[in-house]
């Protein structure tokens, strides 16, 4: 089956990978790239769990196929912390015990930052209806958007002071 | 050294504490491995055949056509699985679940697999396996299974009565004391009231998933998700043939279990596809694999007759109990009959379950297996007789709990336990103050489950500079290794940060049994405990060498070995350094049949706000009141009450199996298999309560599972109080509280 | 000598009775001695049993004493999920 080359951009390193028609960004992910946060739970864009976000927008890559993706920006959670500076979401989902197995968790992670990205300061109910698309069955949710809650408290926190030192130069 | 295993009732410096788990970071950077997430050289795709008949003869199967398929390496059907069982039947129910045999026996019965270099290819080859079905009637609602001319699924099942003859009722089993009908004589009001519920799945987010790698000398690896490594050893090595030290598995991260990864039903297929190709196989289901080929819980059909003086005591109490086993019998319906009267303490009480054979999968645990379908109809039943009596639904549960001292309704006599405690928190709570709205209604309920302990092993191994690698056996589902590293570091009087809790695989410790029951931190707790202060006794041993004294004046206390009366110490790191010279390696080891342990009783509150124009219904507010003993670790025992109450609230409003007529899931998937997201729950409150469980160092009850019993009913409860409308058909999904709604209207 | 309480299908496998009277310091004895009486009970006994000792559930101790005058039930061996 002759293969389909794609270059793109993956957590901003350039990168390049053959696939074939029918494989999703996912399978991509995941069997090319050796990228495994982001998960299948279903296959069919019910449960986010393979959520990533592909110029910004925030998608189920198991919706999105691996040759769709030339020339584009894929972030995954592998690409969310600095080096070993952890992003606030990932720090707050760590102490709010936002997790009990972990699988649902990159694909959250994702999706709250896509969130904050847009609404730096979500009330619960946005909160709640912006994750909608994210199953969990572990925690009933309650830990996670305490934890969503907080970390968007801390980014805003970080802007404000990052604004402070800025504008003082 | 036999340890005793009686509460003490210690004074704690790091167990209660709120540390960060150790698989964490992993956990949020997308680093931790679950089933699906490795990687073999030459690994295959696996992928299976499943029935699309819910019930069917196979008359036969060609595989010949995929097995030339270019890319495919092995193909197999139950002929590449032979019956090794030797007389053992539930092994041989295994075997034929893993893989049907002369019949399929449910929509999604597996009858063939293949492996092949790639998926696509996989999935080319199923479609050209030829299956000759011959399709049989089928049958797979509880009750219909039980009428007279039901198809019969499972002919080795005969009636205990002679003439014996095939039939869907797999076994009834009575529980009870006293006599029930001369109670019913005595009661000032009786209500009688029979309800249904619908065939769930847990609903872990992370389909089953394994890799498994045989080799041309026997001896196999098997990285597999589950809840535990030994058994889905001792499982697949006995359906293959082998011996179990021959198998080795490896547990991988568990994304959600619920007792739903506790069968085995690909990984034996394969192992077989992997002997047979003689290469690493993958194969992970799909979700629609995962509903129609795993192990849901029952669907069930109860009638109960309860019955009360005008002053608030239940003199009577009856249930019968239909559970649907799957295509397989079980004893589903003898743990329901176990558990339904169980927070009551009642002078003539029974209650008698029935196993039924149905066209549906067998069905495995979700959490608490029976006991929130047996809850949902109690529960409804004691809140509904005590509207009759005009007496608060609280009041009347404490007026009737059971407490020490009474005779359970299954047979012992309980000990200390929590459910009066939790009432009282209940009816304390300001939940139950809160004012409602336009269309709210509030409800309540108690639930009940057993906890166990099971076989357990750990070993404490004490690195040269001090630092702990504790190896247990029991798969952590949700953050028990902090709770095991805390309990080690307490027992060692050593900072948590110096000890690292890890999983073992099957090679590399004895025997433990799943993660199942409650019982991961109750038993691997206790392990870790015993094994913690085995390895103090080396270290008192190590010090005394050093000094030259005897052991019994050496004493242990916050990490140090301190000669009795003098100001001479040794820290751990210290006696670790010098081990080479004092003996060797310092290790801790324990093995336990952690057993008696404690039941555990909940309590919740439900508010919920229903759409009287559509019986759309929400929860507003939840309150969970549970008995945990001791919280190692309190953000994880709240997480397991919030998480299982979640998991109640979906299974009481929106989950269910919907089949058709032809006997086929219709909504395998999560789109229409709708468990609940995050904007239909609040924040669900919790409060922990601590009755010390007696037969536990710690006081440490098991909390796993109890939180899922209560919520049916409590949000069954909640419903009525909302509208005036008793539901008894779970799930109360919206049509069918706007139709209970629309019939209750005059006119 | 103590009496011994059965539930579930325990029953059947010791001819309807609902306690038997059957000796044993340890449970391991009590249930050799049972199957010994009622032979019926060893399947039972090889399928899955729990012996109830006072209120407190043992699934698999089969050392545990039973001390004099102690409640006995016995169940069928279940598991949790």
């Amino acid at each position: 089956m002759k293969g389909i080359a794609v270059s793109t951009t993956v957590n901003g390193d350039a990168v390049e990978f053959v696939c074939h028609g029918r494989e999703t960004l996912l399978d991509v992910l995941r069997n090319h790239l050796g990228l495994i946060g982001a998960k299948e739970g279903c296959g069919t864009g019910d449960c986010g769990a393979c959520s990533i976000t592909l110029d910004g927008q925030l998608v189920c890559s198991c919706l999105v196929l691996g040759a769709e993706v030339e020339g584009r920006e894929i972030e995954t959670v592998e690409g969310m912390a600095d080096g070993d500076k952890l992003h606030p979401l990932q720090k707050r989902f760590l102490e709010k015990a936002a997790l009990q197995c972990g699988i649902c968790t990159p694909g959250f992670l994702i999706a709250a930052k896509a969130l904050l990205e847009r609404n730096s300061n979500p009330s619960e109910s946005e909160i709640r209806y912006a994750l909608a698309g994210n199953l969990c069955r572990c925690t009933g949710y309650d830990k996670i958007v305490r934890a969503v809650s907080a970390a968007a408290g801390d980014m805003r926190r970080q802007q404000k002071a990052e604004a402070k030192r800025k504008s003082s130069r | 050294m036999k340890h005793d295993s009686k509460f003490t009732n210690q004074k704690f410096k790091l167990v209660g504490t709120r540390v960060m788990r150790p698989d964490g970071v992993d956990k949020v950077t997308g680093r931790a491995r679950y089933g699906a997430d490795t990687f073999a050289p030459g690994q295959l795709v696996g992928a299976i055949l499943r029935s699309p008949h819910a019930h069917a003869k196979i008359r036969s199967i060609d595989t010949s056509r995929a097995e030339k398929l270019k890319g495919v390496k092995a193909v197999i059907t139950s002929a590449d699985l032979p019956d090794l069982t030797d007389g053992d039947s539930d092994l041989y129910d295994i075997l034929e679940n893993c893989m049907a045999r002369e019949k399929a026996l449910y929509d999604g019965h597996a009858v063939a697999a293949v492996a092949a270099s790639d998926a696509e290819t996989a999935r080319k080859a199923l479609k050209l396996i030829k299956v000759n079905y011959k399709i049989l009637p089928h049958v797979t609602d509880v009750d219909e299974a039980l009428k007279p001319g039901a198809p019969i699924i499972q002919p080795r099942v005969l009636t205990k009565d002679k003439p014996h003859k095939p039939t869907n009722n797999a076994g009834v089993t009575t529980y009870g004391h006293g006599d029930v009908d001369a109670g019913f004589e005595k009661a000032d009001v009786v209500i009688e009231k029979s309800y249904k519920t619908e065939q769930v799945h847990q609903g872990y987010i992370e389909p089953h998933a394994c890799l498994a790698s045989m080799g041309p000398d026997g001896q196999g690896e098997l990285w597999v998700t589950t809840q535990g490594q030994f058994a889905y050893r001792n499982w697949c090595a006995a359906l293959l043939g082998m011996e179990m030290s021959q198998l080795k598995v490896t547990s991988s991260e568990i994304g959600g279990g619920f007792g739903g990864k506790t069968h085995v039903w690909t990984e034996p297929l394969a192992l077989a596809l992997s002997r047979k190709a003689n290469r690493p196989v993958k194969l992970v289901m799909s979700r629609e694999d995962v509903f129609r080929g795993s192990g849901p819980a029952s669907s069930t059909s109860i009638d109960v007759k309860l019955g009360a003086t005008r002053d608030g005591r239940i003199v009577a109490a009856h249930a019968a109990l239909r559970y649907s086993g799957g295509a397989f019998p079980g004893i589903s319906g003898d743990i329901g009959a176990m558990v339904a009267w169980a927070c009551y303490d009642i002078e003539n009480v029974k209650s008698v379950g029935y196993e039924v054979v149905v066209n549906r999968p067998k069905v495995a645990a979700y959490r608490a297996p029976s006991a929130p379908m047996a809850g949902f109809a109690i529960e409804s039943t004691v809140t509904l007789l005590a509207g009759e009596l005009g007496i608060d639904p609280v009041e009347f549960r404490l007026k009737n709990a059971a407490r020490e001292g009474t005779r359970a309704s299954y047979g012992p006599t309980y000990g200390p336990i929590g459910i009066v405690p939790s009432l009282e928190a209940v009816k304390n709570h300001p939940h139950m103050r809160a004012r409602l709205g336009k269309n709210q209604g509030r409800g309540m309920a108690c639930g009940f489950w057993f906890n166990f302990g099971g076989q357990t092993c750990a070993d404490l191994a004490i690195g040269e500079d001090g630092t702990v690698a504790l190896s247990v056996g029991t798969v952590d589902v949700g953050g028990a290794r902090a709770s095991l590293s805390l309990i080690a570091a307490e027992e060692l009087g050593i900072p948590y940060e110096q000890v690292r809790c890890n999983i073992a695989d099957t090679a590399s410790l004895g025997h433990n049994d799943m993660t199942d029951g409650s019982r991961g931190t109750f038993s691997s707790g206790m392990s870790t405990i015993f094994a913690a202060r085995d390895a103090i006794e080396q270290l008192r041993e190590r010090a005394a060498k050093t000094w030259d004294i005897d052991v019994e004046n050496v004493s242990w206390k916050n990490g140090k070995a301190i000669a009795k009366g003098t100001r001479k110490s040794l820290t751990l790191a210290e006696l670790a350094a010098a081990s080479s010279n004092t003996g060797g390696p310092i290790s801790g080891h324990n093995q336990v049949v952690a057993d008696g342990a404690g039941v555990s009783f909940a309590s919740h509150i439900c508010d919920v706000e229903v759409d009287p124009e559509t019986g759309a219904t929400k929860v507003i507010r939840y309150t969970v009141v549970q008995d945990a003993g001791k919280a190692v670790h309190p953000d994880y025992v709240e997480g397991q009450f919030q998480g299982g109450a979640a998991q109640g609230i979906g299974w009481a409003l929106n989950e269910e199996y919907v089949y058709g007529e032809d006997g086929r899931i219709q909504n395998p998937g999560f789109l229409d298999y709708r468990i609940p997201v995050c904007s239909d729950l609040p924040f669900i409150d919790t409060v922990i309560l601590e009755v010390p469980n007696p037969n536990h160092p710690y006081g440490i009850r098991g909390v796993g599972e109890t939180s899922i019993v209560p919520p049916l009913a409590a949000v069954a409860n909640a419903v009525s109080n909302a509208t005036g409308v008793r539901m008894t058909h779970v799930p109360m999904s919206p049509p069918r509280i706007l139709a209970a709604i629309n019939a209750s209207l005059p006119g | 000598m103590p009496k011994v309480e059965l539930f579930g299908g325990l029953r059947d496998a010791v001819d309807g009775a609902k306690s038997v009277s059957v000796e044993g310091k340890t449970i391991r004895e009590l249930l050799q001695n049972l199957a010994r009486e009622y032979p019926p009970m060893q399947e039972r006994i090889d399928q899955g049993i729990a012996v109830a000792v006072d209120g407190v559930i043992y699934r698999d101790d089969r050392d545990q004493p039973i001390p004099k005058g102690a409640e006995v039930v016995l169940l069928t061996r279940i598991a949790g999920g």
